[in-house]
């Protein structure tokens, strides 16, 4: 149940593009054409599927504080979590380089269509945001860390899928000269966004329980009071150490 | 600009307006946008960006001649990372509440197309000097329209600017609030974000007609 909930979440609720922006350079650069755009939305799917669980992995035995008690006690003290944008970064770079030449080997037709990029894939705000949101949000397990990796990846499918669709379409309607191209993508992805919005009820009308795990689309404000209690963590810990 | 040539005034002024970062390259919108709601927030992230990108590109244009090629991507995101780290930790030292409003969006400079672009497209083939003016310069204009739309939808939105209560209060009703003014609480929504840089395209567009796309 669990496993569902966050799939249809990370699909829906926090949809990488319409609620946080992720991967909006790769989004607005390659959703000309319907049959570019399911390329790199399946590259994005496989390499978030792949590089969130290995970063909830790095998170948990080396990143988190006390996290490298398995080492032995005397280090159950050290607190890397500073260096996670850098190990994330890594784990990302070089995964996707290894993406690369598999696709290279296996799929010529398809390294093609992608040209350069699948290299910026590593770049791409989405795969990193993927894993950081994974780590503020405190994924209990690695089998939810997957679900949320396909899930949020299944999600930038969808959204550079549809934007793909209405792009081919509105080639032939009459848009204003100065709105030609980017103009209307910003524009019709915000509209698109605030239809979005609308899943955010999908997992508020439950039970109390489900209602604390819903928050946020719709009021950033509660995502922000999110961050404030792990925030508050974090300074709870610090002070523990000044102490 | 009496210290610097035309050429190199060219560099920081031409990413302000007329191949702006955001409107016209499309870099960057990716960790843009989330960030606006607020105007303060829009103002320390843009100094973010133009802390990394000064820097980053002056570094990398420093190494140019040492990186392999092959595995420049990874060098570059080495470079960033290490001084978004430092960003981070700064923005936790002193400004311990806007690092919270930030949240992840500050490590997601990391992997702001700006930085990768500007690296790819200037640092790698020019001095320090030059690169340091090109960041200087695309950072200035990522900002700009950070703080445009952080100032419309603050205003809109809240009707503050940087906190203060420019139009009223809208529980005493002073101000504009007496007249029957309500806030657009649509505004502070993420997906207005995205609306308002369509309408800034829109006008500096139709402002510079060579700028309007083929269809």
């Amino acid at each position: 149940m669990e496993h569902i909930e966050l799939f249809f979440k990370s699909i829906f609720i926090d949809n990488m593009v319409f609620a946080t922006f992720l991967g909006m350079c790769s989004y607005l650069a390659i959703s000309k054409k319907v049959s570019t755009s399911v390329g790199m939305g399946a590259a994005v799917i496989f390499v978030l599927t792949v590089t969130v669980p290995l970063n909830w992995l790095l998170d948990q035995y080396i990143l988190q504080e006390g996290a490298l008690a398995w080492l032995g006690p005397e280090f159950a003290e050290y607190d890397l979590s500073f260096l996670s944008f850098i190990m994330f970064i890594a784990t990302i770079a070089t995964m996707v380089q290894l993406v690369e030449i598999i696709v290279e080997k296996f799929s010529p037709a398809l390294y093609n269509s992608l040209g350069i990029f699948l290299p910026l894939i590593a770049v791409n705000c989405a795969i990193l945001g993927g894993s950081l949101f994974m780590q503020s949000r405190e994924i209990p397990s690695f089998g939810l860390a997957v679900t949320y990796g396909v899930g949020s990846g299944i999600g930038w499918f969808l959204a550079i899928l549809a934007i793909a669709a209405i792009r081919e379409k509105i080639r032939y309607s009459a848009v204003p000269p100065a709105l030609r191209g980017l103009g209307i993508t910003f524009i019709i992805t915000g509209l698109m966004a605030i239809g979005f919005m609308s899943f955010g009820g999908m997992l508020t009308g439950g039970d109390e329980g489900a209602k604390e795990k819903a928050p946020a689309v719709e009021a950033q404000v509660e995502k922000e009071n999110k961050d404030e209690k792990s925030a508050e963590k974090i300074a709870e810990n610090q002070n523990i150490k000044t102490y | 600009m009496g210290i610097l040539s035309k050429k190199d005034a060219a560099l920081i002024k031409d990413p302000l307006f007329d191949n702006n970062p955001i409107t016209i390259q499309v870099l960057g919108i990716c960790s843009a946008l989330a960030i606006t709601a607020e105007l303060k927030a829009s103002i320390v992230m843009s100094l973010s960006v133009l802390f990394v990108l000064g820097v980053g590109n002056v570094v990398i244009s420093l190494m140019r001649n040492i990186i392999p090629s092959k595995i420049r991507i990874i060098v570059q995101l080495i470079v960033v990372a290490s001084l978004v780290i430092i960003v981070d930790l700064v923005l936790k030292a002193f400004a311990y509440e806007l690092s919270k409003t930030l949240s992840v969006f500050v490590g997601l400079i990391i992997t702001n197309c700006i930085i990768m672009g500007r690296f790819e497209a200037f640092a790698l083939g020019n001095g320090p000097w030059k690169a340091f003016l090109d960041g200087i310069g695309n950072a200035l204009g990522y900002g700009v329209i950070l703080i445009i739309v952080g100032f419309f939808r603050e205003l809109l939105g809240s009707g503050t600017l940087l906190g203060f209560k420019v139009l009223g209060d809208p529980i005493e009703k002073t101000g504009l609030y007496a007249l029957g003014y309500e806030n657009n609480g649509f505004m502070l929504l993420s997906p207005m974000a995205l609306i308002v840089v369509g309408i800034i395209i829109w006008v500096q567009r139709s402002k510079n007609k060579a700028l309007i796309e083929e269809a």
